[in-house]
């Protein structure tokens, strides 16, 4: 392994220039001309908007123009559509109506925006959104998703009982006879709680018309710029594709939230041509909180059938999923295909059967957050997987490991085909690592005093690099799931490699680099990552879902192979030797068994002069492309354990220990693999003990900043021990399988099932409070006494 | 943030004259203000600045009385030497208040002025029996904080600075708030010869003393003392994050970590 190579630690080269400020994010573009657009938003989660008046806005001094939705009406700019298409179990298709850029007719959720004022400022703008008069009729509003579907609210006429559809998966008689022949049933109902993504970077857009080309240009903070532009271009009607350069420069983190197409970029977008002026918005944080669509939000009952000893017959799932106001870009698949094809878990259950129903509230939008389904999964299948060992008196790693899927490929009976895997392995090195034994021990040591401590374990699995586009076509996708590359080597033998991958936090810049060093033995400083701009990459996929190491990867490296191949054609010339001689490694080109040899840049530079080959038989330069369409999902596993201490008089969890084994598959830099671990756990810690949505009844957001919605921050944090096992994935062939998600798709269930271990039952909500705790704890003590 | 006008004025005197016109407020360290005006809550047409003014700075010992100049930082007040010596769950709770860049800028006389029922230094004042001095007269803190947000300060009256009797004894307990870590309940707690304070910031709507606790203090000054004593839900504040109740407990358990501390 070269220091630079695949499995080096090496310093995220992105890094000097975020630490020092050098960033360049969509905020700090800045052209001539530019104006700033405001967005006046609905104040009300239910309203018919009757009329807006602009009159007094358009008096402000320094504002320009005042849009509405009858203006994008007008130019028939089409609203944001759903991008999966579902279908319920009676076969009809779901209830998907549009989200228009601007309101037309209702506001479905406080935040909905319903005109844009632009001005010559900021300040001109704010003034003159907030000099609009905007006449509501309210309604009544409707914002838990329990109450949704028997509700007298209906927020869209074509989703009767704000239902979107009713879906179901898996085999519900086969399933009904194992209950049947169960000895043991362990029943749980939970709510996986709403959070807001909150990445350090606001949204912010940036459109741009130029009358000279009749083209436009829009920077945005996007994880997938050219899925941004499909979308603007073929479903909302702002510019045919060769007409829209989409530029998504430095991003400051998305979890999910920037995979979107959103209103405010798309009315930035199209005004620009309207006042003949490039358009700017940035989110504040309050934006933020009311704009960028949140995530989770389940309300489930579910059953697990055990035989005596243990063995899990069968799984049977409810689960109500609240979508918020309208279907979001991909939200309708979360809930389903990136849900309850992962109900299985680790462990070989014969039978499954899940239901869905997804449901409207006047609430903001729900779609993708980091882990996407999968935490909602795993937070159930291992909350349930615990509580029923619990019951039956069973160890809970014992009752794990009885339960394991062995044998792979393993076909579960909800769509996943598991490849490759060792759950034993990461369960018993992390049992090694927390001293599972000792744990009693520390248990009582607790006690002395005055605390109480729990362990939980998380045995999670998570279908990443996202996806086969024949798979997910057939499922409902309205787009493929490939990725892309070009590998463009100049003349002097440094390279340029163009991704469809976008990085917003992940790396890519170092780990892409290291594979190309490792692959043609030039130094990281040789390689220079191109992403995030429409007009060079010629189409991409994006970030999300774990894919840009399994997928985007996998892309390079074809185009890598293909480039070696030519590269070799050439060497052969050069050395003149016969093709089949000629050997590459370290960099070089070799005539097998002598000493002749010809390095990368040497060849290089003859491929662009193309003096010493037949330009007939072998076209001059040295770039090459790739698509990668992945044949599987790939699929991260591991254990992570969790020690919790109580204070039983405040409620206060503090973590007192946190062990993460992961099976990545191969790591291409374990430093950042890390990174993305202890990031995860961060996040899912937030979700287990802090952050969670809150909206009263009237559908106000009442956890609208930071001093009401509780992040993580680094002293409610223990120092993790991680770790990893490897199976490589047998799916690509750097046998990478992801590790973006696993921190936060692990670790809530880890949070609650200590928390639970150490209160002694099971009645617990996330986010887990100091208050919440409090009252569960002296709900068990009462228990203890009776 | 609308438009206003911006002074720096160099005295007390000068101050005071520019806030009798129009809509002026004071500018102490911002952190409270500044944000409400940028968030349209607020919208002076003036900020009279008070960091030019010599006479606001200054931590100082006089006798057995600790003087604390109304514009001194969150930050002064926790590393002060004089402080730490005098009374050091003073400092220990002016160090524990926001962040550091909370710290860097928040002054005490904005604190107070501003009193917010989850503020820190209020139960100071009222624990240790404060004296608060603006530039027309002194209030005592039992007169002082009267209710959510309001204060006994009149229109354009100035604190210049807070006095501090040394306790014997002193110890502020804090149950951070999750998200904000504002006090979710604290409670200070002083001994002054046979003068006890008990004062409560966080679970009502304005800071206040807890006379049984002090009675049962004020015989024997142990957390012991203070079993069986709680205080009544039903004045408390409820919210999204924690309820009356909650917080009726916290005070118990706050106020006895306290006392055990003092
Ligand atoms: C993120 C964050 C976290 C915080 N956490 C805490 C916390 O944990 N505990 C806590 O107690 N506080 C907390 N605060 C509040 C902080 O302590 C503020 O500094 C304080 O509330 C106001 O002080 P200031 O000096 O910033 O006053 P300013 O914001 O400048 O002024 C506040 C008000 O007081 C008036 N005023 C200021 N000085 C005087 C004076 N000398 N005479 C008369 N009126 C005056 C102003 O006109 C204004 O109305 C937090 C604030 C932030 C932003």
């Amino acid at each position: 392994m070269s220091n630079t190579g695949i499995g080096a630690r090496v310093a995220r080269l992105e890094d000097q220039r975020f630490i020092t400020g050098a960033g360049k994010y969509t905020d700090d573009v800045n052209v001539a001309g530019q104006t700033y657009a405001a967005f006046a938003r609905s104040e009300h989660a239910h309203a018919t908007v009757k009329s807006v008046d602009s009159k007094a806005a358009l008096a402000v001094p320094g504002v320009i123009a005042v849009f509405t939705g009858a203006d994008l009406e007008k130019d028939a700019i089409g609203p944001l559509p759903a991008g999966w298409m579902i279908h319920s179990k009676d076969g009809s298709p779901m209830n998907a109506p549009g989200h228009p850029c601007l309101v037309q007719g209702k506001a479905r959720y406080v935040g909905d925006p319903v005109a844009v004022v632009i001005g010559e400022s900021l300040a001109a703008a704010r003034a003159g959104a907030e000099a609009l008069a905007i006449d509501y009729d309210v309604h009544e509003a409707v914002t838990d998703p329990a109450k949704a579907r028997s509700s007298a609210t209906q927020l869209h006429d074509s989703a009767p009982k704000n239902t979107c559809y009713e879906w179901e998966l898996g085999d519900k008689a086969a399933t009904a006879a194992a209950f049947k022949s169960a000895k043991h049933v362990t029943k749980l109902s939970l709510s996986n709680n709403r959070l807001v993504p909150n990445p350090m970077e606001p949204r912010s857009a940036l459109g741009n018309y130029d009358a000279g080309t009749d083209s436009f240009t829009l920077y945005t903070t996007s994880q997938n710029p050219h899925v941004a532009r499909l979308v603007m271009s073929a479903f909302l009607n702002v510019a045919p594709e060769h007409k829209l350069r989409v530029i998504a420069p430095d991003v400051g983190g998305g979890f999910g939230s920037k995979i979107y197409v959103y209103p405010e970029e798309v009315v930035c977008t199209w005004a620009s041509k309207k006042v003949g002026r490039p358009i700017k918005w940035t989110a504040d944080r309050t934006e933020a909180f009311i704009t960028d669509a949140h995530g989770r939000d389940h309300v489930t009952n579910a059953e697990i059938a055990m035989d005596e000893r243990g063995k899990i017959l069968g799984l049977k799932v409810h689960t109500t999923a609240n979508l918020g106001g309208y279907p979001s870009l991909f939200a309708t698949c979360v809930p389903t295909y990136l849900y309850a094809t992962l109900l299985s878990g680790q462990y070989d259950i014969p039978a499954i059967y899940a239901e869905v129903d997804a449901v409207y509230t006047n609430t903001v939008p729900v779609d993708a957050y980091r882990g996407a389904g999968r935490p909602e999964a795993t937070f159930l299948v291992e909350r349930i997987v615990e509580i029923a060992s619990r019951e039956m008196g069973i160890d809970p790693a014992t009752f794990r490991k009885r339960n394991f899927i062995k044998k792979f490929p393993h076909q579960t009976p909800v769509i996943m085909n598991y490849d490759a895997g060792d759950y034993a392995a990461s369960l018993n090195k992390a049992c090694e690592l927390i001293d599972y034994k000792g744990f009693g021990k520390r248990r009582r040591e607790a006690a002395r005093r005055g605390k109480l401590r729990g362990i939980g374990f998380s045995c999670y699995i998570e279908a990443c690099g996202i996806a086969p586009s024949a798979a997910v076509g057939s499922l409902g996708a309205g787009v493929g799931l490939w990725e892309s590359a070009e590998v463009r080597v100049n003349p002097t033998g440094n390279v340029e490699i163009l991704t469809g991958s976008h990085s917003h936090g992940q790396g890519h810049e170092t780990t892409f680099a290291q594979l190309v060093s490792d692959r043609l033995g030039i130094g990281i400083d040789q390689v220079t990552i191109v992403h995030g701009d429409t007009d060079k990459v010629q189409f991409g996929m994006g970030t999300y879902g774990s894919r840009s190491g399994a997928v985007g990867m996998t892309a390079i490296s074809k185009a890598l192979d293909k480039v070696e191949a030519k590269a070799k054609k050439i060497a052969a010339h050069l050395l003149e030797a016969s093709e089949s001689d000629i050997e590459f490694k370290d960099g070089a080109f070799s005539v097998s068994g002598t000493d002749k040899k010809v390095t990368f840049p040497e060849v290089s530079l003859n491929a662009y002069v193309a003096h010493k080959f037949p330009s007939d038989e072998i076209e001059p330069g040295l770039k090459e492309g790739a698509f990668h369409d992945p044949s599987n999902f790939t699929f991260p596993a591991g254990c992570h354990i969790c020690e919790i201490e109580i204070d039983p008089e405040t409620g206060v969890c503090e973590i007192a220990d946190w062990v993460a084994v992961d099976d990545f598959g191969n790591v291409i830099n374990p430093m950042i693999v890390e990174g993305q671990v202890h990031g995860g756990i961060a996040q899912g810690v937030g979700q287990a003990l802090m952050e969670g949505v809150s909206y009263d009844s009237s559908g106000q957001l009442m956890t609208g900043s930071f001093m009401d919605y509780c992040m993580p921050r680094a002293d409610n944090l223990p120092s993790f021990k991680v770790d990893t096992t490897v199976t490589p994935c047998p799916s690509n062939p750097l046998g990478i399988k992801g590790c973006g998600e696993a921190g936060a798709i692990a670790s809530p269930p880890a949070v609650i099932n200590a928390i639970t271990d150490a209160i002694g039952h099971e009645n617990i909500t996330m986010p887990a409070t100091p208050q919440v705790v409090w009252q569960a704890a002296r709900q068990g003590a009462a228990r203890a006494a009776e | 943030m609308y438009e206003f006008a911006y002074h720096r004025p160099n005295s007390i005197r000068k101050a005071s004259s520019l806030s009798a016109s129009g809509e002026a407020k004071f500018l102490a360290g911002g952190q409270t203000l500044l944000p409400t005006m940028k968030q349209r809550l607020a919208s002076p047409d003036a900020l009279i600045d008070l960091a030019g003014i010599e006479a606001l700075q200054g931590i100082e010992l006089k006798g057995r009385t600790l003087h604390i100049g109304a514009m001194s930082r969150h930050a002064d007040v926790a590393s002060s030497a004089v402080v730490r010596e005098a009374i050091p769950a003073l400092a220990a709770l002016a160090g524990d208040i926001g962040d550091p860049h909370v710290r860097a800028m928040g002054t005490i006389g904005g604190s107070i002025a501003n009193n917010d029922p989850a503020a820190d230094y209020p139960a100071a004042c009222l624990g240790l029996g404060a004296t608060i001095v603006t530039n027309k007269r002194r209030i005592s803190a039992d007169d002082f904080f009267t209710d959510m947000f309001e204060t006994a300060l009149e229109e354009g009256e100035i604190i210049t600075k807070v006095l501090f009797p040394l306790p014997r004894r002193s110890a502020y307990a804090k149950f951070d708030n999750p998200a904000s870590r504002y006090a979710l309940v604290g409670v200070f707690v002083s001994k002054r010869g046979r003068d006890v304070r008990v004062a409560v910031t966080g679970a009502g709507p304005c800071v206040f003393r807890v006379a049984a606790m002090e009675d049962a203090l004020s015989k024997r000054f142990a957390a012991k003392s203070l079993d069986g004593i709680s205080v009544a839900a039903g004045d408390l504040n409820s919210d999204i994050h924690a309820s009356a109740d909650y917080r009726a407990h916290l005070v118990g358990v706050m106020a006895r970590r306290a006392v055990a501390a003092a």
